[in-house]
């Protein structure tokens, strides 16, 4: 079970960031941004080698003391509920693609996705 | 005994283990050949020499005490893993080897006296040695060069004497040459001493493995793992490394396997950590990292949760956070020695973990150690020798291994006093070095966010420190990463350090900036808090007392507020200037000039919206656009009004200075644009609004050129995409957002109010004086001055075209090259409202093909923009493209008289030259005239005569000419000659009748010209009749310098009877001519055929009698009998 899941935009900021509220907030926060030079690196090697069969399953990030971070450019289970989830918020007319996500469908999908808090 | 590397690893576990060699005998003080010897050994030691490390001992050195050796272990209870001093004492009091130098050369005098004074100094260190393995070796340092082995028998004879005075083998008896080549023999010695220590600690491991069969399971676990732990040492001694690894292996395994209770957790943790210490160290030498990184995991996952005594757990975290150090110095090392690391896998993130566990050991500490205690006497701690005897036991309580301590009383003084030295670690200082190393790992790493984050941290250790000052100057270094990166809330969390720093220090500039920023937009702080920040924020401007920021020590709160009072009092420097690049604060600000650019005699204007994101009213006193170029601008774009300080707590939203929170305001600024800016651009450098006044403390907030922060264009990027922006909105309430910003805008010249014509008759014919007539004329409502005319070839087109081109404004004669291609500057004078001029410009081209030409009209003229009279100069170009074509297409032929073409022509043979005039040009031409000028290789042969004067030519009409022509003889037989020039003067049907007229010449072509040795004309009437005689007279000429033989024959014809000679042969004298008559008679009308006369030349084969035929007429026009009588009688009626 997840303990923080966010969606990143392309220019690396947080579109949607949630972690379970018993922790330590700031601390998930900061391990997403930092796991962004893993993407960026990742990203940027793929672009060189092959464009196009691109791997979007980014795969285990770095595992830190506590937690392991993956990482998905937007096409592996758990991901594809997030990203179905988040393709119908990419589909709502009145969403603005950049702007961070503010759904309530999102949300439940988010927390179903997350460790329960007790 | 505790100090702050109790954590650390001993050096000795941390050192490579190297043989132990103790050299005796050597004085090295005085002996200068002992010197020189000693330093062979030690001195500039390379790698590729054997492991040992040596010391020179006396002769007479004592050596530890061997214990007596123990026969059963059955009533041994171990009182702890491994002695503290075990690894030092065989690295460097327990030699594997003890060598003897003495100074005897084999034929020495008192050879006997000396053999026992030598048997005698190997007792004495055997006697030393008593109990232990090490070998003893002798070494004889000696003058001579020793004779090849077996030639020297005295020599064999003493050695194997000396040997058995001193009871050694012969391998342990060494000579040493002190010779040219020592280090030569050095080496050769050192080998030999590798050897008998490889052997002494092969010996050792047995001896510690033979221990095993006496131990059993229940008491002697200690044991176990000591003796594992003591043979992967030997091992290493004996830089068996491979199987060293497998021993430290072992002794891991059975390190966990210890039963574990509070009183011996630190001692089995600390032996774990020493023996994962090792075989990490060692996998990484094996070039095996992998194996590293998997042990080590393994490691901290068996060891992580074996806390130990709860009331001592900031000796877990310490001791958590030093194996994650050294894990990292022993990566960093291998990558030093040319392992290579990854972005996910390098120390960085070992030097990070290291930082957190002593982050986490700093807070137990402040948690557990709060309590004030005074350090117990006596001091627990201290033990009778200064140390301890095994690695990780207790002071007070040595060699205890039962699970409950002997002593409770103790156990609580020991711990109180634990706790006491903890609160004298200097841990933010660990922190930072911690981090400090894993920023410089990332950085290597490409992990720009994972340094930023670190750096965070290693601020806010820094502030925790309370070294203020270098806490902000991390933070402030960092923020703008997380600025552009647009993570707010991480943002926000710096600010609320950064803002603490600047309170505690009572900076206040940089306590003004973080405020505004944390009340802006950007900051995920409640509105409450804002609201408190922004009050505390009026407070500073009105040169007051900030209340403290929450979480801050209320000592230093303390400190901080007698801080800011003495700020209060201080006059002086309380006028600050924040400049905003790309920092969001509370206020947003964004300029905009309506238009990209600005007629001169149309006003410049500037829109300066302002909108507060602040939870309360905020009011400025001034306000000021900065324009680059021009300071005489800058006094039209400033808002400002006097207000007094107590008037910043009571503003009236209606004021212009006043901005209410999420409103946007919007200031119009207007100016005229001086004429010399025309042409250039005009820029907001600055934006200035001034907060406070003068009285109190007044901050000039400087947005860099026409505002805007690190947000605001993402915003009005997607504020363009979003759906809302298509709603209508009213001005008044113009959508923040989607104000974009126009920082500059160029200022052009006025629209020209003037209208140029052009009337021309295209296309061009080349060479003619091409007419293009130009009318301007004045649409404007005062006088047009100066006005001036740039008319002719628009520059920068192809150069060949400037060559080709002339202008002129004079139609009367034809351009040559003097002419320009461009009139500048043709002066018109001044052009009154309504009033129109023509002018005519004369173009004549040379070639063909479409040319662009400009008209450029100039002038100036006064007009008034804002009240105020502007001059301005205006200009109106019109550009037309014209193309050039030839007027007509001249063809020139050579025929013969029978108008037969002719490839070539002859000497002195008359022929015809024919042209054509076909004409290309749509209008109409008129020919004045044609001229045929030849060249001096022919001649007319009768004076040529224009004949086609004054023809006038449609489209696509031709006019011909024919001149007759002949070749004066040229040198060689044949050649090309020249025929001269065709001269056509014309010019167009609708030019004026004093146009120029236009010459245009044709070059004739080349011809070939051939010499004839014969030629033949004939002489006969224009026409026969039926019936009646026809006379034909044949001249037929030598043109050579030679008597000719000529054949002629006259085939018969059915249309002729003839009289006159059949066939002939005749003899022609040179340049004499013959003639040949013939009557012929013809018998039939119409268009006959004459007989055909055969020429041929004896001596010229070649010229054939068709060649010659070709001068003859072929046929003649035969009219029938007439009637003479009749016509007779018609002429006489």
């Amino acid at each position: 079970m997840a303990v923080c899941i966010a969606v990143i935009a392309k220019e690396n900021y947080p579109l949607y960031i949630r972690s379970v509220p018993t922790q330590n907030e700031l601390k998930f926060h900061y391990t997403v941004h930092t796991s962004l030079d893993v993407v960026e690196e990742k990203i940027s090697a793929v672009g060189k080698a092959m464009a196009d069969q691109r791997e979007l399953y980014l795969g285990l990030l770095y595992p830190t003391e506590d937690y392991k971070v993956y990482g998905y450019v937007t096409n592996s289970k758990m991901f594809r509920k997030l990203h179905n989830s988040f393709t119908d918020v990419m589909c709502n007319p009145f969403y603005n693609p950049g702007d961070t996500i503010q759904s309530k469908a999102f949300d439940g999908m988010v927390s179903a996705m997350m460790v329960q808090a007790s | 005994m505790m100090s702050p590397t109790q954590w650390d690893l001993p050096p000795e576990l941390c050192c490579r283990p190297m043989a132990f060699v103790a050299l005796t005998g050597l004085d090295v003080t005085y002996n200068a050949i002992h010197r020189a010897i000693w330093d062979a050994f030690c001195a500039n030691r390379r790698a590729d020499r054997v492991p040992i490390s040596f010391k020179v001992l006396p002769g007479d050195h004592e050596y530890p005490k061997c214990r007596t050796k123990r026969t059963s272990y059955e009533w041994y209870i171990p009182k702890g893993i491994l002695k503290t001093g075990w690894m030092n004492k065989h690295l460097n009091l327990v030699p594997a080897l003890v060598v003897l130098f003495y100074e005897l050369d084999w034929d020495d005098p008192v050879w006997k006296e000396k053999q026992s004074e030598c048997a005698t100094k190997v007792e004495i260190v055997r006697t030393s040695l008593q109990g232990r393995n090490t070998k003893v070796a002798v070494v004889l340092i000696q003058k001579k060069t020793p004779l090849p082995p077996g030639e020297d028998l005295v020599a064999s004879e003493r050695a194997a004497s000396l040997c058995n005075a001193c009871d050694l083998s012969g391998k342990s008896l060494f000579v040493l040459p002190h010779t040219d080549h020592l280090v030569g023999y050095i080496i050769r010695l050192e080998n030999a001493f590798y050897e008998h220590a490889q052997t002494y600690y092969y010996t050792e491991i047995r001896r510690v493995k033979s221990h095993k069969e006496f131990l059993n399971k229940t008491t002697h676990q200690l044991l176990f793992v000591r003796h594992q732990f003591k043979i992967a040492f030997f091992s290493e001694l004996k830089q068996d490394t491979q199987n060293a690894l497998k021993y430290y292996r072992t002794a891991y395994s059975l390190v966990h396997e210890l039963r574990t209770h509070e009183t011996n957790m630190l001692e089995i943790k600390t032996m774990a950590g020493f023996t994962n210490y090792k075989i990490c160290r060692l996998c990484f030498q094996h070039n095996t990292p992998l194996d590293a990184i998997a042990q080590f995991r393994k490691h901290i996952d068996l060891c992580k949760k074996k806390i130990g005594s709860a009331e001592l757990a900031f000796e877990h975290t310490a001791w958590m956070s030093k194996q994650f150090q050294s894990f990292g110095d022993l990566f960093d090392e291998a990558i030093k020695l040319g392992l290579t690391a990854i972005q996910t896998q390098n120390p960085g993130f070992y030097y990070q973990q290291a930082a957190y566990y002593a982050q986490e050991r700093k807070q137990q500490a402040a948690h557990m150690c709060a309590h004030e205690v005074r350090y117990p006497t006596p001091d627990p701690l201290e033990t009778l020798s200064g140390a301890l005897d095994f690695y990780g036991q207790r002071a007070w309580r040595q060699g205890h291994q039962s699970i409950d301590p002997p002593d409770a009383e103790k156990e609580k003084v020991g711990i109180q006093a634990l706790q006491v030295k903890e609160k004298d670690v200097p841990h933010s200082e660990l922190i930072i070095a911690l981090l400090s190393n894993a920023v410089a790992q990332f950085k290597k790493y490409k992990c720009p966010r994972m340094k930023s984050h670190l750096m965070v941290q290693m601020g806010e250790e820094y502030y925790h420190a309370k070294d203020y000052t270098k806490a902000l100057k991390l933070l402030d270094y960092v923020m703008c990463d997380y600025r552009t990166e647009r993570w707010w809330s991480l943002l926000t969390s710096i600010l609320g350090t950064a803002l603490r720093c600047s309170y505690l220090m009572a900076h206040v500039k940089d306590y003004i900036t973080y405020s505004m920023e944390l009340i802006g937009r950007a900051s995920t702080l409640w509105e409450d808090q804002k609201s408190r920040i922004e009050k505390n924020l009026i407070k500073v401007l009105m040169n007051e007392v900030p209340e403290a920021e929450p979480d801050c020590d209320p000592a230093s709160a303390k400190a901080a507020q007698a801080l800011w009072s003495d700020r209060v009092s201080l006059a002086g420097s309380n006028r600050f200037t924040i400049e905003l690049l790309n920092v969001g604060i509370l206020l947003q600000c964004k300029a905009r000039f309506l238009s990209p650019s600005f007629h001169l005699d149309d006003p410049v204007q500037l829109h300066l919206y302002l909108k507060a994101d602040c939870p309360h009213p905020v009011r400025f006193s001034k306000l000021c656009v900065s324009l680059s170029n021009q300071v005489l601008y800058n006094q039209f774009c400033v808002v400002e009004e006097s207000c007094k300080s107590q008037d910043i707590l009571e503003p009236l939203s209606q004021e212009n200075m006043c901005l209410v929170p999420g409103k946007t305001r919007k200031y119009s600024f207007k100016f005229v644009a001086k004429t010399e800016d025309v042409g250039k651009k005009i820029e907001i450098t600055a934006v200035d609004l001034m907060l406070g006044t003068d009285n109190g403390r007044c901050v000039l907030l400087n947005w860099r050129g026409g505002g805007g922060d690190a947000a605001s264009s993402h915003e009005a990027i997607q504020a363009a995409r979003s759906f809302r922006s298509r709603g209508r909105v009213p001005e008044q309430h113009a959508q923040w957002d989607t104000v974009s910003i126009q920082a500059s805008t160029m200022i052009i010249s006025r629209v020209p109010k003037i209208s140029v014509q052009l009337s021309h008759k295209p296309p061009a014919l080349s060479n003619e004086m091409y007419c293009i007539c130009v009318s301007i004329q004045s649409n404007e409502k005062t006088v047009a001055k100066d006005v001036k005319l740039t008319a002719g070839l628009k520059p920068g087109q192809d150069a060949n075209l400037t060559q080709s081109t002339q202008v002129t404004l004079n139609g009367l004669e034809v351009c040559d090259e003097s002419h320009p291609a461009l009139l500048p500057d043709i002066a018109i004078g001044d052009l009154q409202p309504g009033e129109k001029v023509e002018k005519s410009l004369y173009v004549c081209c040379v070639t063909t093909g479409p040319r662009i030409f400009l008209f450029h009209v100039a002038y100036t003229m006064t007009t008034q923009a804002e009240g105020t009279d502007i001059t301005c100069k205006c200009h109106k170009d019109e550009t037309v493209t014209i193309e050039t074509v030839v007027p007509f297409d001249v063809a020139m032929k050579f025929v013969s008289t029978k108008f037969e073409h002719l490839e070539r022509v002859y000497v002195d043979v008359p022929f015809l030259l024919m042209t054509d005039i076909l004409s290309a040009s749509p209008w109409p031409l008129h020919l004045v005239s044609s001229q045929l000028l030849l060249a001096p290789t022919m001649v007319a042969l009768d004076e040529p005569q224009s004949q086609v004067e004054h023809v006038v030519l449609q489209t696509g009409e031709c006019a011909s000419e024919c001149f007759s022509l002949q070749c004066p003889p040229v040198l060689n037989g044949t050649s090309s000659v020249a025929s001269g020039q065709y001269l056509i003067s014309w010019k167009r049907c609708s030019s004026c009748a004093d146009a120029p007229v236009v010459t245009t010449v044709v070059t004739l072509s080349h011809v070939m010209v051939e010499t004839i040795p014969l030629y033949v004309h004939a002489e006969l009437p224009s026409f026969g009749r039926v019936r009646e005689s026809l006379p034909v007279r044949y001249h037929i000429q030598n043109r050579t310098g030679l008597v000719q033989d000529v054949e002629m024959s006259v085939e018969p014809s059915d249309a002729f009877m003839f009289s006159g000679l059949k066939q002939v042969r005749l003899r022609i004298l040179p340049g004499a001519e013959h003639e040949m008559l013939y009557n012929f008679y013809p018998l039939m009308a119409g268009y006959q055929n004459l007989p055909l006369l055969n020429i041929s030349l004896l001596r010229f084969p070649t010229v054939s009698g068709q060649l010659l035929r070709r001068f003859l007429p072929s046929r003649i026009f035969v009219k029938p009998q007439g009637r003479q009588a009749e016509d007779a009688s018609i002429a006489a009626a």
